[in-house]
């Protein structure tokens, strides 16, 4: 395999709502600072992929105005992933492997305060039996923690937990939208909002964008002084039906982890993109993590959920803990669909 | 260096306007288990899947591979979703081919499929936006104008769009997966059919269809073993450019230029009408058939439409395009794009039956999509390049 | 009894899933600054920062070069040359219009890119370089709109040449 690193990451602040600003024009400065951070235009990258969703936009084809903030002149060789753009990731990743490319830009972008967030993701069930019912994502997300709760399988303290260090982590970021000084006390005191998830067990609804730079072998070691090696990668797709699949664990996130190697070594950083906390656990349990490695110094997914970004930027979260040497091995996951269905793992190292 | 790739297995549903009797995982599932039975091969045996599709409001399932993946044996495996506009059939097939190309997978399955019949393509393309007048109708009403700049340009007679549209449809009619097969296909019977966005004619325009094709590819160490029949992936390419800019050359847009000097070059071919034998292109109103000749550098500038003119794309002519009836006869739109690329494999392996072209070693698979800005295509052999 | 079992047997088919949802649809910086000028009657053309092309209607930004528009504009007059055209006889549910109509790509004086808009002329007349000019709502129906422009209709003037155009088809 080809040796193939993170040489470039940037990111918009995630935010609630962005009012005035449209996805392309969130997107820009985002592309503009990744060209000043790595010196290289759209005419130097070899492969360009891109993740989003239409139905945040609620208009075929959103992505195709993403490809203004580019300047995608001369033509690019571009492609498009309807997911996070943490698989746009994979894919520039294997055109490298391939000798497609030695150089690609990815990003992801999305902006869902445009529709309602929760109702719009009930498109993503089974349209024949489940849809119809229009289940929102906190209701289908609450079935799976009241399984864990009741399974002895994790507690509501240990929620409150990650949420509680996920937040005062953040406080660090200036990216981050939901950050401070949370308690276990505190958020057990909260009422439930969609019971048993009480708000903080809940990441927020985030506008956002976010970029990364491949580079393979030594075209990345021109571009950055100790670039963030992808010594493993993988992704796993579970059935999406709740009734199969075993709630209590990432099953799909232990095979990705065990193919991407995570377990080959001390990790001493973890970005996770769950987006409630006893998915978090979940996720923390399936990558194997021990009281050695750093969970979600940026806050995660729980601190700032820019869909279509959020697990692009665990990736760049990973790589700029790298190049600043706080950090030698690290792992960043992505995920997709109801409760954990998708998940994606990627192992990153310094030398 | 990339890993030699074949496509071993091909399946496709019939394509057709409605189809009632299956669910959306259930026609994937059909279009899937044929290729893995032309492949010989079982779920087992694949290591990915690609899922590719057009917008998601067509069927209003928000990324419905989600949901998909299962029907089709990817449960547990690595799945990726492609979404590249209309060029997004051809996309998949390159994308799963560079799973394959890269080391990273042995053998990987590819679904595209189009459910025309549970959505409204129409409409999901023309939502009205805020601050702006819709006048624009759909994908005929977007590319009239296009066709009409190509006719000024190239001085093509108005009745090169006939011609196209008639082959195609008597094409067709040797595919029994074709959704279309108009018996009496004839000059007249489309000269007369009503004119919908003109210059672009009722008969001249691409159905909706509802249907789903797959293939299979792996890696050259296993596929030199098999006893049957490969297409070989000699080159992939890809290009995009954005869909208005000024100065735009909207007619022939310097992404396909790029492209097909690109692919023809890691390919190997220098001269593509001599040494390709057939090509699967995609032509959803029939102009585009002679406007792709040339934006794929297969004629000279202007001069497209002498070759449909002339009967050099018919499928006993020196560079027969759609064999299969292309575009113009089944347009399962997310699949479209695949269905071009597994048609130029067919006629490679010598296993496209009717409408195969004697001897056809070498065929080009076309898609594009968007205003168009979105090109993929690929060229396949019966030889090891 | 039998019906029941007759009902039973029938396949289903089709299911409805009527499905609404509402989004907030953000013009955004650049382009709101286009639709408030054309609240007010004004056609402002946008100015690339990178070639100084004007855009005109504005996407917000120049998709050539990945850049937003600068302070720059241009005011442009709304009269303007068919680039080219389709005659439109296929209804369609998102648009008002009756059928048959003309679609133009026109594009207006000191512009340099194209607008997409409707015709009103006889359909035999319609042609490539035919000049044109914009027929406009009552100025109290203005809004942040393109559709403040009724639509355009051909105007006395002899049709440009050509060359002036092609490079906008």
């Amino acid at each position: 395999m080809r040796d193939v690193a993170v040489v470039g990451f940037t990111q918009s602040p995630s935010m609630r709502s962005e009012p005035d600003r449209n996805e392309v024009e969130i997107l820009i400065p985002v592309i503009d600072a990744l060209r000043k951070q790595t010196g290289l235009t759209s005419a130097d990258m070899d492969f360009i992929c891109s993740g989003s969703s239409d139905y945040l936009a609620g208009s075929s084809f959103a992505f195709v105005s993403g490809l203004d903030a580019v300047g995608a002149w001369p033509p690019v060789c571009e492609s498009h992933v309807e997911m996070d753009g943490a698989w746009a990731l994979y894919e520039a990743w294997v055109k490298i492997q391939m000798g497609y490319a030695d150089t690609a830009l990815v990003y992801g972008f999305g902006k869902p305060s445009m529709g309602d967030l929760p109702i719009t993701m009930a498109l993503q069930l089974d349209p024949y039996s489940v849809m119809p019912l229009w289940p929102d994502t906190l209701s289908i997300a609450g079935l799976q923690a009241r399984h864990c709760l009741e399974k002895g399988i994790l507690t509501f303290e240990q929620m409150a937990a990650a949420a509680a260090r996920d937040r005062g982590h953040a406080k660090g970021n200036p990216n981050a939208q939901v950050k401070g000084d949370f308690t276990v006390e505190g958020i057990l005191a909260e009422p439930f909002l969609a019971n048993p998830l009480r708000k903080s067990d809940c990441a927020p609804i985030s506008d956002g964008a976010s970029a990364i730079v491949l580079a393979a072998g030594d075209r990345a070691r021109e571009l950055s002084k100790r670039p963030a090696w992808i010594r493993g990668i993988e992704h796993i797709c579970e059935p999406m039906d709740l009734g199969v699949r075993d709630l209590g664990r990432s099953r799909s996130t232990e095979m990705a982890a065990a193919k991407a190697g995570v377990g080959k070594g001390k990790i001493d950083v973890a970005e996770l993109s769950a987006p409630f906390t006893h998915q978090e656990i979940l996720v923390e349990r399936a990558l194997g993590l021990g009281p050695d490695t750093k969970v979600n110094p940026s806050g995660g997914a729980l601190a700032g959920n820019p869909l279509m970004a959020v697990g692009l930027s665990r990736i760049g979260e990973c790589a700029t803990r790298i190049w600043s040497g706080e950090a030698d091995r690290a792992v960043a996951h992505a995920t997709s669909g109801p409760c954990l269905q998708q998940n994606l793992v990627c192992v990153l190292e310094g030398e | 260096m990339a890993e030699l790739t074949a496509v071993v297995g091909i399946g496709q549903t019939k394509y057709q306007a409605k189809r009632l009797d299956v669910s959306m995982p259930g026609m994937i599932r059909e279009a899937a288990e044929r290729a893995l039975a032309d492949a010989n091969c079982t779920w087992k045996d694949i290591d990915a899947v690609i899922i590719g599709k057009a917008p998601d409001l067509f069927e209003g399932v928000m990324m419905p591979e989600l949901f998909l993946n299962d029907a089709i044996g990817g449960a547990y495996k690595p799945m990726l979703r492609v979404h590249t506009a209309g060029s997004v059939g051809g996309s998949t097939g390159i994308v799963a081919a560079s799973m394959v190309q890269s080391g990273v997978h042995d053998r990987v399955l590819c679904v595209a499929y189009e459910k025309q019949s549970e959505s409204n393509a129409t409409w999901a393309l023309s939502i009205a936006l805020p601050f702006s007048l819709a006048t624009v109708a759909g994908a005929g009403g977007y590319f009239a104008p296009l066709v009409r700049g190509y006719i000024r340009r190239s001085g093509a007679p108005e009745d090169t769009g006939i011609r196209v549209a008639v082959k195609d449809r008597q094409n067709a009619l040797r595919n029994p997966l074709a959704h279309l097969h108009l018996e009496d296909i004839s000059f007249d019977l489309v000269a007369n059919s009503p004119m919908l966005w003109d210059p672009i004619r009722y008969l001249e325009t691409c159905p909706s269809s509802d249907g789903a094709c797959a293939m299979v590819m792996e890696k050259a160490s296993l596929a030199s073993k098999r006893s049957g029949k490969v297409a070989w992936i000699h080159a992939t390419e890809m290009r995009s450019e954005p869909t208005m800019f000024s100065g735009r050359d909207q007619v022939m847009p310097r992404a396909t230029l790029d492209n097909a000097a690109a692919l023809y070059k890691k390919a190997g071919i220098t001269n593509p009408r001599r040494e390709i034998d057939c090509a699967e292109i995609y032509v959803p109103f029939s102009w585009f058939e002679p406007m792709w000749m040339e934006g794929m550098l297969i004629s000279e500038r202007n001069e497209g439409w002498k070759m449909t003119y002339e009967g050099a794309t018919a499928i006993d002519g020196d560079f027969p395009v759609n064999m299969s009836g292309g575009v113009l006869s089944s347009n399962p739109i997310g699949a479209s794009g695949l269905i071009r690329f597994a048609e130029a494999a067919r006629q490679v392996r010598g296993l496209a039956e009717k409408h195969q072209v004697d001897g056809a070693k070498k065929a080009l698979g076309h898609a594009y999509g968007g205003g168009s800005q979105y090109f993929s295509t690929w060229i396949v052999s019966s030889e090891k390049p | 009894m039998s019906d029941a079992n007759e009902a039973a047997n029938e396949p289903i088919a089709v299911i409805r899933t009527p499905i609404s949802l509402d989004y907030h649809y953000s013009a955004g910086q650049s382009a709101s600054r286009f639709l408030r000028a054309i609240a007010q009657g004004k056609l402002l053309g946008q100015k690339c920062p990178v070639d100084g092309r004007v855009y005109f209607p504005s996407r917000g930004a120049c998709p050539q070069h990945g850049v937003t528009f600068g302070d720059e504009v241009v005011e442009l007059s709304d009269k303007g040359t068919v680039v080219t055209f389709s005659i439109v006889r296929v209804p369609s549910e998102n648009i008002p219009l009756e059928l048959p109509y003309i679609t133009i790509n026109v594009l207006l004086d000191g512009a340099d890119t194209i607008l997409i808009h409707v015709l009103d002329a006889k359909l035999e007349d319609v042609r490539m370089g035919m000049r044109v000019q914009a027929v406009w709502k009552p100025k109290e129906e203005w809004t942040t709109s393109t559709a403040n422009i009724l639509y355009f209709r051909p105007i006395d003037e002899p049709d440009a040449s050509y060359d002036s155009y092609k490079e906008h088809i």
